[in-house]
């Protein structure tokens, strides 16, 4: 009888880090598919171009580093990252730009810092920012749901416009976002913003098309599957409510101040949650674990945090959305969080 | 405070402790038959050390028959907990076996072979418990030798001997772990034991309350020892998590306060011991049953049959699941002792069961899968929300990786408990607990490393200190040395006729017999072992004494010795003559002061000493001494041997001159080519000197001992100590020789030589060896010549040759042994002249470190001498030497007494 | 004109920090161990003079002096790794070769009492008299090897310390498994 030996515990739970990221993939199913019932095909197809590049990416250079590339291709974390990434994306973005920014994402934000584990902030929404400020006009060209374009976008239109900048009819992506009212489409948040910025009041934005019956016309029901996807999440215990909680509660107390300080010029909370990317964000975004904050009180500063900027940015800022800059500069401020909110180890409690 | 909290406690009230997390349970593998009886293996492997703490002294050997309970060690500290006999048998070895440990290496274990009668040892029973007092209880737990059954096995008596008042006392019932339901059992079958002895441990510490604390998977226990709740006693449930179980949660658990960090449970009032503690105690002070035997767990889906088994301590593994039938599984069969969480993988299965082995774990693949290969760390933190201690596992898993052990303090690795949860949860498999353990070992490897390299650099320093002050030492004595010598000199030639006519008288019987009954009485009242510690004490004296001599040295030091001169040449017949030879041997000693280690082994000496010309003899050794002396760059001892031959064939020859001269040269020769650190020319030389010893005729001894003298002198670069010993010999030689007047003056050359000596440093080496040679040739052939003049002569010749040779710190040994040679001479003068060149030699040694072994000797030379002058002169020389020992600190163990 | 008023200004500026700095150096200063001293607590103390020094403390000089910090063969890479640290060098590879722990043993049968081992010893760690046997202090002896080679009849032997249940590093893999029945 030969025995074998090995380290306690024995005992694991079932749930390991493959299975934890896809996961999280299953549960961005629902908004997802609600994203394509408004938006149409667009994001499905970058959600593929960047899982698949991401794949592809992280493999090349796992091989250059001489890592294992199977096995760490099979932890899920890179097609993870591709698929935030593709969710987040304007849904025609050219095919070039994804590109770009799910390399960058994994080659730069990732490996350059060590792997999975080590990297400071998150990938896609460094890779985001990056796309941002490197081609504003294609990162803002959001187009208007679905039933309010004039020209509809089908399958192939999509592939063509990601791939060529023209639908298969030869409209130019300037001319798809063109709602059915002739205006140039933008988000909500944007629409907001620029309103605001014209000198009229919230509630005079508000009555335009793009919004719905209390947020963003289509974005409040994205939001509303995402959330429902999160809370899955947090059901599996596969993310902390710590971050998801203090965030969204952050966002709904900081908004509503300034919300009841100056209506008119004022957010109200419910847009601020359920337009953009507050809730996606929240439950897919912030609880990356690698980039933020581990311990349990160090994560509610890291919410609260990230929802004070949020609402800063969104409000006096000169972007629309702010999800990815606040996280990015929540990111940086980790390890500090970290340090000041270790738990007191036990026995060290003043009895 | 506590006073609430009895109150909250009483009332039901439960807290909650950080972390933990809900493994699945499997209890019911093994808690659905009752425990089975004690199986009685073939053999019983004890190991004498089955607790923390330390392993107490054997009491049995291999042969004896031993009965069951029959105490097979004994404690020898409080710690210290006894093993016993676990059924009656033979021991048949005390050995190393692996050892029921995560390494399996061997410790040390009592080996029985079981008679199968499992006869008990006569046991005293007692019923009524508060007969007993406190200490009485102690002691019983203390000699059944119970350790705690909780894991760490710490000796539980310690627990109960706490001076500290105990308000709250927690029975520990939980088991937490998955799989292990020995304590459960128990709790189940032998309530009222249990309560026996939880009923012992409130007597002992007279606690205010008692919780017996189970966790809420037991139902069956929970209700057999609810029935014994009463006004101070409650049984509490706990809600099933782990780890509840662990001394510091379930403290919180019950108490809701936390044990401080450096504290322990005792300063918060509260003990807690397990409950097959508890069990065990009742056991021992009850029924006299010492711990022999335990309940183990013996579960796992790889076991066709599970359950709880008594097992007697030191039952083989393999032999106790046996009858469980354990389905190997291909190449994945895991012995895991103890739980899943905390349990470790036993490399042999020959392995004993202990005192704190609760349960054997054996598991399929499917049940615990063995864990897939670690990957990164997504820094998740699910570890940090699982540990009971509130660490942060994710932190200290990256510095345990980079070996960051100062991170790893300051994150408060050794708040760790090892319980596993952090790596229960962790999704990317990390081993967290081995980091963590391989992390600690690793700092306490470190922490004692810097231990022990502070300890040696301390050493060091104090032996580099030491040797530098001697060397001060001995350069100002070198010099001191000098400047007597010179004045001796003067005062020798004025002094000497004058005293060699006043002291002519016979020397007083009474005197004598004085000597020898001090010299006896001395010897009786100092028995070998005493000696030292006696001789020491003297010294101290005697160097009180020298100290304030010392002070005065300068005017005082020539002038005595010059005096001790003069009354020892007034005895020798011709003191002239003697002193002349003393000077020359003193000189001759003083330069082989270097020299290499001697060690006399007398091999060739018999073969030699049968011979009836002693001058032959004395030929013989010198060629040996030669010829070893030449080979002395070889380190081998066998050529010594080889080369003795030739001795042999000379031997027969009738002209001792002849033969004397022969030696002489040959001694030369030797001496030249010796540039040697070898110990082997060493060695030969001492054997020259042995044969020579029956010799009739003292003037070829006494050359011979010159010409061996020299020798050594050449040969000493090195710088061993026992050199001197070769010189001290040649004075073995003369010994017995009938012509006190020669050995006198060998004795005093040896002061002047000694004198000399400590103007070596300073001294060129200007005269070269060869002069010095060619002149002592001609002693040697005069030698047997009648006239001491002569004789006196060359003996000065060479004296001065060997001074300014001479570089050396003569080593200890030189002195004593030049006495015990002397000792038989029947002329004390001779005596007295050798004891004062001893004296000298002695001063300059300085470090004499090794006063001890000399002493001794000393001593008993000198109680063999006839004549009181002897005896006083060794004093002299004693006190002498004593002084210079003073001045070391003894800071260094005796193991320095050698140096030098 | 001007340019005298910018010189003028400069130098009260230059002399103005100037001050500070030297105020700033004097009150803040860091009273740091001597390097020897920190180099010293480094090396293991074997005084084994493998580095070709006469103990830890000449060759801590050295280092400081500018020797190499790879000719501590008892202290390992690990000690290389620390003064690399400390000096702010790259670590290099040892200058021999790293061996077990060990400590030095008499065989007692063997021993003549010839104290010349005692004389080696540099930590004092060996007990004996002339002509009485000698024997090592295990807990003092630092394995550095000194006494083996003076000993006349090689009766001293270097160890190696056994690995006990105590001491055990955790270290799995190194266990070998034996096949039972």
């Amino acid at each position: 009888m030969k025995l074998n030996l090995a380290s306690s515990p024995f005992s694991r739970k079932a749930l390991k880090t493959p299975e934890l990221m896809r996961l999280v993939m299953l549960c961005l199913i629902p908004g997802v598919f609600v994203q394509w019932y408004v938006f149409g095909w667009g994001n499905l197809i970058q959600i593929m171009i960047a899982g698949i590049l991401a794949v592809v990416t992280e493999a090349i250079i796992l091989a250059i580093r001489n890592k294992p590339v199977i096995r760490t291709i099979k932890d899920n974390s890179a097609l993870l990252t591709g698929v935030l990434l593709g969710i987040s994306l304007p849904p025609y973005t050219p095919w070039w730009i994804t590109a770009i920014g799910i390399v960058f994402a994994i080659l730069v934000v990732k490996h350059l810092y060590g792997g999975l584990g080590q990297n400071l902030f998150n990938p896609a929404m460094v890779a985001y920012v990056l796309l941002l400020i490197s081609f504003p006009v294609h990162m803002t060209s959001w187009v208007p749901p679905e039933s309010l374009m004039q020209h509809s976008v089908t399958f192939a239109d999509a592939w063509s416009l990601i791939a060529s900048g023209f639908s298969i009819d030869g409209y130019s992506l300037q001319q798809i976002k063109t709602a059915v009212d002739g205006t140039t489409m933008a988000t909500p948040l944007d629409t907001l913003k620029t309103d605001l910025g014209h000198g009229l009041t919230v509630s005079e934005s508000l009555n335009k098309p793009i919004f719905g019956t209390f947020a963003g016309f289509g974005s409040e029901w994205i939001s509303i599957a995402f959330l429902v996807g999160g809370l899955f999440l947090l059901k599996q215990k596969a993310i902390g409510w710590q971050i998801p909680a203090s965030f969204l509660g952050g966002l709904f107390v900081i908004s509503l101040m300034g919300y009841l300080s100056d209506p008119d010029t004022m957010v109200s909370p419910l847009i601020h949650l359920f337009s953009g990317a507050s809730i996606f964000a929240a439950f897919f975004i912030l609880t990356d674990p690698v980039s933020a904050s581990t311990t349990p009180r160090g994560r509610i500063i890291f919410g609260v945090l990230i929802a004070l900027l949020t609402y800063v940015i969104r409000t006096w800022g000169g972007y629309p959305d702010a999800i990815a800059f606040a996280v990015i500069l929540a990111n940086m401020c980790v390890p500090l969080i970290d340090y000041y909110t270790q738990p007191s180890v036990y026995g060290s409690r003043k009895a | 405070m506590i006073q609430s909290i009895l109150a909250h406690i009483k009332q039901g009230k439960l807290w909650r402790f950080a972390g933990g997390v809900f493994p699945s349970e499997r209890k019911s593998l093994s808690n659905q038959q009752p425990i089975l009886p004690a199986l009685i293996p073939t053999e019983l492997v004890i190991p004498l050390n089955q607790h923390i703490g330390e392993p107490a002294d054997l009491l049995v050997k291999v042969g004896d028959s031993v009965l069951k309970g029959q105490p097979l060690t004994h404690h020898n500290n409080f710690r210290a907990l006894p093993v016993h006999a676990s059924t009656s048998g033979k021991v048949t070895a005390i050995e190393s076996r692996p050892s029921c440990h995560p390494s399996g290496l061997p410790e040390i274990s009592i080996i029985i072979a079981p008679d199968g009668n499992d006869t008990w040892i006569e046991r005293h029973p007692t019923t009524d418990i508060s007969q007993l007092d406190r200490h009485a209880i102690i002691d019983k737990i203390h000699l059944a030798g119970i350790a705690g059954k909780g894991g760490a096995g710490f000796p539980a008596h310690l627990k109960l001997s706490g001076k500290a008042d105990i308000e709250l006392l927690i029975i520990n019932g939980i088991e937490c772990e998955p799989y292990i339901t020995a304590d459960d059992m128990l709790m189940r079958e032998y309530a009222s034991e249990l309560i026996q002895g939880i009923e012992i441990i409130e007597q002992v510490t007279q606690c205010k309350h008692t919780v017996i604390a189970i966790e809420s998977n037991k139902p069956e226990a929970i209700a057999a020892l609810s029935e014994y709740n009463n006004e101070q006693r409650r049984v509490t449930v706990v809600p099933t998590k782990y780890p509840s179980g662990g001394e510091k949660q379930l403290i919180e658990l019950i108490t809701g306060k936390q044990v401080p960090n450096k504290g322990y449970p005792i300063d918060m009032g509260i003990l807690m011991h397990n409950v097959g503690t508890a069990f065990a105690i009742k056991r021992a002070v009850m029924d006299d049953e010492p711990l022999i035997s335990r309940i183990v767990t013996i579960t796992g889906e790889a076991f066709e049959q599970r359950g709880n088994v008594h097992a007697l301590i030191g039952t083989p593994i393999e032999q106790l699941i046996a009858p469980f039938n354990l389905q190997p599984q291909d190449n994945q069969t895991r012995l895991i002792i103890g739980g899943p969480m905390m349990g470790f993988t036993l490399p042999s299965a020959s392995a004993p069961i202990i005192k704190t082995t609760n349960c054997i774990l054996a598991p399929t693949e499917q049940e615990l899968p063995t864990p897939g290969q670690e990957m990164a760390c997504i820094r998740c933190g699910e570890c940090a929300d699982a540990c009971p201690a509130s660490l942060l596992p994710q932190q200290l898993y990256w510095y345990a990786k980079s070996n960051d052990h100062e991170k790893l303090r300051e994150y408060n690795l050794f708040d760790c408990i090892e319980c596993g949860s952090c790596a229960y949860v962790c999704p990317s498999e990390i081993p967290l607990v081995q980091y963590y353990r391989i992390g600690k070992a690793d700092i306490r490897q470190q922490e004692q490393e810097a231990k022990k390299a502070e300890i040696a650099r301390v050493r060091h320093e104090a032996r580099q200190a030491r040797l530098e002050r001697e060397k001060q030492e001995r350069e100002a004595r070198n010099k001191a040395a000098a400047e007597k010598r010179k004045a001796q000199i003067l005062a020798n030639q004025e002094k000497t006729p004058a005293t060699a006519s006043t002291d002519q008288d016979v020397p007083a019987k009474d005197a004598v017999a004085q000597a020898l009954e001090r010299a006896k009485a001395k010897r009786t009242a100092e028995p070998q072992d005493d000696d030292m510690a006696a001789v020491r004490k003297a010294r101290k004296e005697q160097a009180r004494l020298a100290k304030l001599a010392k002070q005065a040295q300068t005017e005082d030091a020539p002038t005595q010795q010059t005096k001790a001169e003069a009354t020892s040449t007034a005895k020798t017949t011709n003191p002239a003559v003697a002193a002349a030879l003393a000077r020359a041997k003193a000189k001759k000693e003083a330069q082989q002061g270097e020299q290499p280690i001697t060690h006399s082994d007398s091999e060739p000496a018999p073969s030699s000493a049968p011979t009836k010309n002693s001058a032959v003899a004395a030929a013989i050794a010198r060629a040996k001494a030669k010829k070893a002396a030449q080979q002395s760059e070889a380190e081998t001892e066998t050529a010594a041997k080889t080369e003795s031959e030739p001795e042999q064939s000379t031997a027969p020859t009738k002209n001792p001159a002849v033969a004397a001269a022969i030696a002489r040269a040959k001694a030369k020769k030797a001496a030249q080519q010796s540039e040697a650190e070898t110990e082997t020319a060493a060695k030969t030389e001492p054997e020259p000197e042995q044969s020579t010893a029956p010799t009739k005729n003292p003037a070829v001894a006494a050359a011979i001992a010159r010409a061996k003298a020299k020798k050594a002198a050449q040969q000493s670069e090195a710088e061993t100590e026992t050199a001197a010993k070769t010189e001290s010999e040649p004075e073995q030689s003369t010994a017995p020789t009938k012509n006190p007047a020669v050995a006198a003056a060998i004795a005093r050359a040896k002061a002047k030589k000694a004198a000399q000596q400590s103007e070596a440093e300073t001294k060129t080496e200007t005269k070269t060896e060869t002069t010095a040679k060619t002149e002592s040739e001609p002693e040697q052939s005069t030698a047997p010549t009648k006239n001491p003049a002569v004789a006196a002569a060359i003996a000065r010749a060479k004296a001065k040759k060997a001074a300014q040779q001479s570089e050396a710190e003569t080593a200890a040994k030189t002195e004593s042994e030049p006495e015990q040679s002397t000792a038989p001479t029947k002329n004390p003068a001779v005596a007295a002249a050798i004891a004062r060149a001893k004296a000298k030699k002695a001063a300059q040694q300085g470090e004499a470190v090794n006063a001890s072994d000399k002493a001794p000797e000393l001593e008993k030379p000198a109680a063999a001498s006839k004549n009181p002058a002897v005896a006083a002169a060794i004093a002299r020389a004693k006190a002498k030497k004593a002084e210079q020992q003073a001045k070391h600190e003894q800071m260094q163990p005796d193991s320095q007494k050698d140096n030098r | 004109m001007s340019i005298g008023i910018a010189v003028i200004s400069l130098g009260l500026l230059a002399l103005i920090f100037g001050l500070i700095l030297g105020y700033a150096a004097i009150r803040f200063k860091v009273k740091a161990d001597p390097i020897v001293e920190q180099i010293d607590a480094i090396l293991p103390q074997t005084q084994c003079g493998q580095c070709g020094y006469p103990g830890c403390k000449p060759y801590a000089n050295a280092i400081a002096n500018g020797d190499a910090i790879n000719k501590c063969p008892p202290g390992g890479e690990a000690v290389i790794v620390k003064l690399a640290d400390l000096m702010g060098v790259e670590p290099t590879k040892l200058e021999g070769e790293e061996k077990p722990k060990a400590v030095a043993f008499v065989h007692e049968d063997e021993c003549i009492g010839c104290t010349k081992c005692i004389q080696a010893c540099p930590v004092d760690a060996i007990l004996g008299a002339t002509r009485q046997m000698h024997t090592v202090i295990a807990d003092e002896c630092t394995g550095c090897e000194l006494c083996v080679a003076p000993c006349p009849t090689d009766c001293i032997e270097m160890i190696p310390i056994d690995e006990t249940t105590k001491t055990w590093q955790w270290d799995l893999q190194s266990i070998s498994i034996k096949e039972v029945q």
